[in-house]
């Protein structure tokens, strides 16, 4: 790959990434740059490393003691994969959002409120702020400002999702890594958190999985494709699904792969 | 409208087999009910009569006089007790470390394998294992003697069940609490616990349950006191020894005592299950 665009400050600058599954690897030598303020989609078929990807970027992958990562991805410059990187502080700033909706069992309004505690200390008042701002954020607000202490758990599917959402923004991360957000979503929910991730560029780098090539395509200004570990091809959205420079990615994308 | 086809030959044949397995569930439920209603029933008869004021206000009496099991529940609940306090958070923190820090290493399944050997140990032999090492240096029983032993049951119940528990709470959740920079412990005692708490108590009741009746335990250990004694460093009555001593005996009054004594036990464990059951019912 030698023609992937070039920022003059990407966000995220990952150097040769290899990751490793106990013995199998999953990732090899992915060089990409993300670029700040901009959605950037990885996709590819299953098991292709792109969620793997996803999760070297906030270290989740260090809750399992057989999986390992090696090279470089700096953020803003820092190396993270670094021993002397603190991960707590990492994950506080590069929050993540699942494919399952993930609800704590608390009340709804803990949810939000557990991570925003972590790292803040903010005033009843400033809580209360802070958790409409990213439940109407999420597009949730409507829906549940009147039952903020039922569970979580007792929302729907889509609900749930759309506070996992507000969770993750509630701790006002830099960079925001979403893992096919939407596969347990109805379209209506699709579409607004469609439009959310379009406005959380503004504030935020935002990294999206998807299995959703039409989700990609609305939704990102830069399309990594993916296969069998490896970065296929990476470019500006628009010229990735209109003129893709590789076969494979234009097999995958015409829906002629395999 | 569409038309099912006719049954055939393999459906009916599924049917018989489905009709009798049920069959067969049924009437393992019933013996093992069977059983159960029978022992309750023989126990409301017989103890029923003794349930009187004087049993909770008197103490354990010599034979032919009246008399209750104050002393003996009194030194129960107070050996009870203090074997819950000592085990329930020595159970709950090594089952998190087993949980939530187990997956690497050897000392873990180590740990498991170890805890799963104690918590089918006879515990005629816990009991005998305190009296060499407590009892017997300080040559006398006592009554924390009766609770250590309790204790020692308590542990591995609760470890297991805790265990257990925290590996049902789905790894997803705890990705989504340190995906927001929650630190390890927070990640436990916010999430984790949370979501396994029910299961937790649970096993905390099962484990005050199951010393409840323990007799062997407590006759290596406490021993028994025919008087009033609230220290725990002189031998101590308790409920399940006074049930052993006086269903043995000859007297018709000690009799009555012991099966007093065994009805308080059966309720007390019921009551307990009931108010955990209210409680934690969301």
């Amino acid at each position: 790959m030698n023609d992937q665009p070039q920022f003059d400050n990407p966000k995220l600058k990952i150097k040769a990434l290899d990751f490793y599954y106990g013995q199998y690897q999953a990732i090899k030598k992915v060089s990409l740059d993300i670029p700040a303020n901009k959605v950037t989609a990885f996709i590819g078929p299953s098991g292709c490393g792109k969620s793997t990807l996803l999760r070297t970027l906030n270290r989740l992958y260090e809750l399992y003691p057989d999986q390992r990562a090696e090279g470089e991805i700096r953020l803003d410059g820092t190396d993270i994969l670094a021993k002397s990187q603190d991960i707590t502080l990492l994950r506080a700033k590069v929050g993540m959002v699942f494919q399952k909706p993930t609800p704590f069992p608390m009340s709804i309004y803990d949810n939000i409120a557990f991570g925003a505690r972590l790292y803040e200390k903010l005033s009843r008042g400033e809580m209360d702020e802070r958790i409409e701002w990213a439940l109407t954020k999420a597009a949730l607000w409507k829906e549940v400002k009147d039952k903020l202490h039922q569970s979580g758990t007792s929302l729907s599917g889509g609900q749930q999702q759309r506070l996992c959402i507000a969770r993750g923004i509630a701790i006002k991360p830099e960079v925001l890594l979403l893992d096919e957000p939407c596969s347990a979503l109805d379209p209506i929910s699709t579409s607004r958190i469609e439009e959310l991730i379009d406005e959380l560029k503004a504030d935020y780098t935002v990294v999206i999985v998807t299995h959703n090539m039409q989700q990609a395509a609305r939704v990102s200004d830069y399309t990594a494709y993916m296969y069998l570990g490896e970065l296929i091809e990476y470019g500006a959205t628009d010229r990735l699904f209109i003129k893709p420079q590789r076969r494979e990615t234009e097999d995958y994308i015409t829906g002629r792969f395999g | 409208m569409s038309t099912l086809p006719p049954p055939n030959k393999i459906y009916r044949r599924r049917r018989r087999v489905n009709a009798l397995m049920l069959f067969i569930s049924g009437l393992a439920m019933a013996f093992g009910l069977f059983w159960l209603a029978w022992i309750l029933i023989t126990l409301l008869y017989e103890g029923f009569g003794a349930l009187t004021f004087s049993l909770f206000s008197q103490m354990t009496p010599p034979p032919g006089s009246a008399g209750g099991l104050l002393n003996a529940i009194v030194g129960s609940v107070l050996m009870a007790a203090t074997a819950t306090l000592i085990g329930t958070p020595i159970g709950i923190l090594a089952g998190t470390y087993l949980a939530e820090f187990g997956r690497r290493g050897w000392l873990a399944p180590a740990t498991r394998f170890i805890n799963d050997i104690l918590l089918s140990a006879p515990s005629i032999v816990i009991g005998l294992f305190i009296y060499s090492v407590y009892v017997a240096q300080v040559r006398h029983f006592a009554g924390w003697g009766g609770a250590l032993a309790l204790s020692l049951i308590v542990i591995p119940v609760v470890v297991r069940t805790t265990d257990d528990m925290l590996k049902l709470v789905p790894d997803s959740l705890r990705e989504a609490a340190v995906a927001l920079g929650a630190p390890a412990w927070k990640m436990i005692v916010f999430v984790s616990y949370r979501a396994a708490r029910a299961g937790i108590v649970t096993g905390i009741l099962l484990a005050v349950a199951r010393i409840s009746g323990e007799t062997a335990p407590l006759l290596f250990t406490a021993l028994n006191n025919q008087f009033w004694s609230l220290n725990m460093n002189q031998p101590m009555a308790n409920l399940p020894v006074v049930i052993f001593q006086f269903a043995m005996s000859p007297y018709p009054d000690w009799h009555r005592l012991a099966w007093g004594g065994a009805i308080l036990i059966t309720l007390g464990v019921l009551a307990l299950n009931i108010v955990a059951r209210v409680l934690f019912r969301r």
